[in-house]
């Protein structure tokens, strides 16, 4: 039996992340689907605050981040949905991963979906709710850390609730109120991106990256305890 | 109560009460009553006059602050308890601590629950609001409430119970490193805060006040005993109910086996 | 290693129900054993305890010299299980799926093009979507998928259902080479005229146990198991429950 070394870790991280996101572009779930999801999330925020461009303007970033968190739902649940569909996921479980891999390559390849809507989502909100980015390199870094910690913590729950009943759900409820403080964080980094005075946005985006890592090692050191059973 | 009828003393026979939860019952039941005869009649209203001359304070709600206060220190002790019963329950694998985490959280859940309830009524005449969303410990105890809210909803869904109960234990992990992380980002988010810091500490409470909160945590500490007692007991049955379902349905699968033999058992 | 698998008094619980309800059963390696019996007697319950992915209630268990209780994760990476399920990803070709079952069991890929062949799915087929495929397509693919792994002890539901004649002469060739190669083989099935294809040890599973123990002709060595005479049953859609995933 060859113990699992940092190589063939990474390795089957690789592995199972590239399956995933060939999967995804293959079935075209995402494009076809959540994308749409997910601008008619922000078109309903508009209508939601009647017209006033000044409201959409102040509060655009938190919008962006709430639409994100309802999407990356959809992406997460996708993400199990795939493995459980026809038995997939035994199959993993009896394939020797390490679980610390299934897990990497599961985050890595939501974080890299979350981080293309983020990019097209992005675009909808300057072009429809007629926002000014003014520093590009802070809203690119918080997007890849908040996108990197919800996929963490999302891959964690996710596995949490697959094969439960009533997953769809629970995902919901299970994770909304953990990523929050990614909510607050991301919310506030795109405030201080998009030009709002006083929002001090490198330092939220400590807290996003603190997140990401804490939810990243938290989730590989108890996915084998996850995976142990069934 | 559940515990006026049963007849017996003895758990195991289908009761969750012994004598020293209904002694524990009834202590509980005349302290609430105490508290109640002590916080509207004794303590007074809380005032203050101010240097101009204005009368301040919170006046009649601070009655509330006997409930609200040691609800909220249950609520922790509840969601305490769960995390440590489920590092234990990962630690040794038993059905006790994992019976431990789930009494606790339901009971964590409750004073959680009780705590956002008082404190809004309170609110509304000493901060003009019910709510506000700029204080970091309200907004902490609403999210960790959804936490656990989310736990039960897991702990609900039926499955098999070695899986169900690691699960559990991780999702109580984690909700308790998520309390700290929103804790410290909701502090930052806005930095300031509506609760008064050093109510105690500062001595600006007067002393029939002070008693009376102390008073309120023993009742309180009393009524969470009581409680957990029970809901373990409860939990405990359940548990017992399962595996005799399971032994009848040996049985039937031995019968299935071997009609002719299987009424003897396993040969 | 004296046993492949090796139960004793083995009972494990779906939800509050005891699929297997005391199973004893010794497997040598390198033995073909057939199980046997009616719908919900337990056998895809008992092939997915050998594989280390449903837990035992109590009694004992080893697989491969592992303790099932303690070292199912040690289990998991040495056998093969062909469920009633493809395990295949729909939205991948057949090459696809086989080259992502071979990289994740850390082999090479070398014989898959031969495996392919073998099952016929090469050509058009092998860059087909799995979605795509008939039922026996499917069903041949996910077969080629577990033959890359080169797995220690085969566990095989139904595996010839819904096959054509040619694909079953197939299934029984790869299932008497594993044997010969030395690996160890349980196929649950209620196909029984394969019974002279594969000369296998029969083993009747009732109610969650072991009720009838022959060899179908073999002089395999075990024991501990009962003898008796074979059940006439057996039935086509094979018990559906799994242990939660």
């Amino acid at each position: 039996m060859p113990p699992a070394t940092g190589a063939a870790v990474l390795r089957d991280a690789w592995l199972i992340a590239g399956k995933d996101l060939r999967i995804e572009m293959r079935s075209r779930v995402g494009l076809n689907q959540i994308v749409p999801f997910a601008v008619t999330v922000l078109v309903l925020f508009a209508f939601a605050l009647d017209t006033d461009q000044e409201a959409l303007r102040t509060y655009a970033p938190g919008l962006f981040w709430v639409t994100v968190l309802l999407a990356a739902l959809l992406a997460i649940g996708r993400s199990f949905a795939v493995d459980l569909a026809d038995g997939a996921a035994d199959r993993l479980l009896l394939s020797g991963i390490d679980p610390i891999a299934v897990f990497g390559g599961k985050a890595l390849a939501i974080a890299g979906q979350l981080v293309v809507l983020e990019v097209l989502l992005a675009a909808g909100v300057v072009l429809m709710f007629d926002v000014t980015v003014y520093r590009y390199g802070l809203l690119v870094c918080a997007g890849v850390a908040a996108a990197a910690g919800v996929a963490a913590a999302g891959t964690l729950y996710g596995a949490l609730v697959a094969g439960l009943g009533a997953r769809e759900t629970l995902l919901p409820v299970l994770l909304l109120p953990v990523v929050a403080p990614v909510l607050i964080g991301a919310t506030r980094a795109f405030q201080d991106a998009f030009g709002a005075a006083g929002a001090e946005g490198w330092a939220w985006l400590g807290l996003l990256a603190g997140f990401a890592a804490i939810y990243g090692v938290f989730g590989a050191l108890s996915y084998g305890a996850l995976l142990e059973e069934a | 109560m559940s515990t006026a009828t049963a007849s017996t003393a003895d758990v195991g026979a289908g009761s969750t009460s012994s004598r020293a939860t209904k002694v524990l019952g009834w202590l509980v039941l005349a302290g609430f009553a105490v508290l109640v005869a002590l916080a509207f009649a004794w303590v007074p209203e809380d005032t203050r006059i101010t240097e101009q001359g204005d009368v301040v304070g919170q006046f009649d709600a601070v009655r509330l602050m006997f409930v609200h206060v040691p609800s909220a220190i249950l609520a922790y002790t509840g969601f305490g308890l769960t995390f440590l019963a489920s590092l234990a329950y990962l630690r040794w694998r038993t059905d006790w601590w994992d019976i431990m985490a789930h009494s606790s959280a339901e009971i964590g859940v409750l004073f959680g629950v009780l705590t956002l309830v008082t404190g809004s009524i309170w609110g509304r005449p000493t901060w003009q609001t019910w709510w506000e969303w700029g204080d970091v410990r309200l907004v902490t105890t609403l999210v960790m409430v959804l936490v656990f809210i989310g736990y039960l909803a897991v702990r609900r869904i039926p499955a098999d119970g070695a899986v169900q109960a690691r699960r559990s234990a991780v999702i109580a992990l984690v909700g308790a490193v998520n309390i700290v992380i929103v804790n410290r980002s909701v502090d930052w988010w806005e930095n300031r805060t509506l609760h008064q810091q050093s109510t105690l500490i500062a001595r600006k409470i007067r002393d029939e006040t002070l008693f009376t909160l102390s008073f309120s945590f023993a009742v309180g500490m009393a009524l969470f005993a009581w409680l957990l007692l029970h809901r373990f007991r409860t939990a405990y049955l359940e548990r017992q109910i399962d595996e005799l379902e399971v032994q009848e349905a040996l049985k039937e699968r031995w019968a299935e086996a071997d009609p002719a033999d299987g009424e003897k058992g396993r040969p | 290693m004296e046993h492949a698998v090796r139960l004793r008094a083995a009972v494990t619980l779906l939800g509050r129900f005891p699929a297997l309800a005391g199973v004893d059963l010794d497997i040598s390696p390198g033995e073909i054993v057939l199980l046997k019996g009616p719908n919900g007697a337990g056998k895809t319950t008992m092939l997915r305890l050998c594989a280390g992915l449903c837990p035992l209630a109590s009694g004992q268990g080893w697989v491969l010299g592992h303790d099932l209780h303690v070292q199912r994760r040690m289990v998991r990476r040495r056998v093969a299980l062909l469920g009633h399920r493809s395990g295949l990803y729909d939205d991948l070709t057949v090459a696809e799926n086989m080259a992502f079952w071979a990289r994740a069991a850390g082999g090479e890929s070398a014989d898959v093009e031969e495996v392919l062949g073998r099952l016929s799915l090469t050509g058009r087929l092998a860059d087909t979507r799995v979605g795509r495929l008939s039922a026996g397509q499917r069903r041949r693919a996910s077969i080629a998928s577990l033959v890359v792994r080169r797995p220690e002890l085969w566990l095989l539901d139904e595996p010839h259902a819904g096959l054509d004649q040619q694909s079953r002469d197939t299934v029984d060739s790869l299932v008497r080479g594993a044997a010969a190669a030395g690996a160890t083989v349980v196929l649950a099935t209620h196909e029984l005229e394969r019974i002279q294809v594969l000369d296998p040890r029969v083993v009747s599973v009732v109610g969650g146990m072991v009720r009838a123990d022959r060899d179908g002709g073999r002089a395999a060595a075990r024991s501990g198991s009962m003898s008796g005479p074979p059940d006439a049953e057996g039935d086509a859609a094979g018990d559906g429950g799994r242990c939660a995933s």
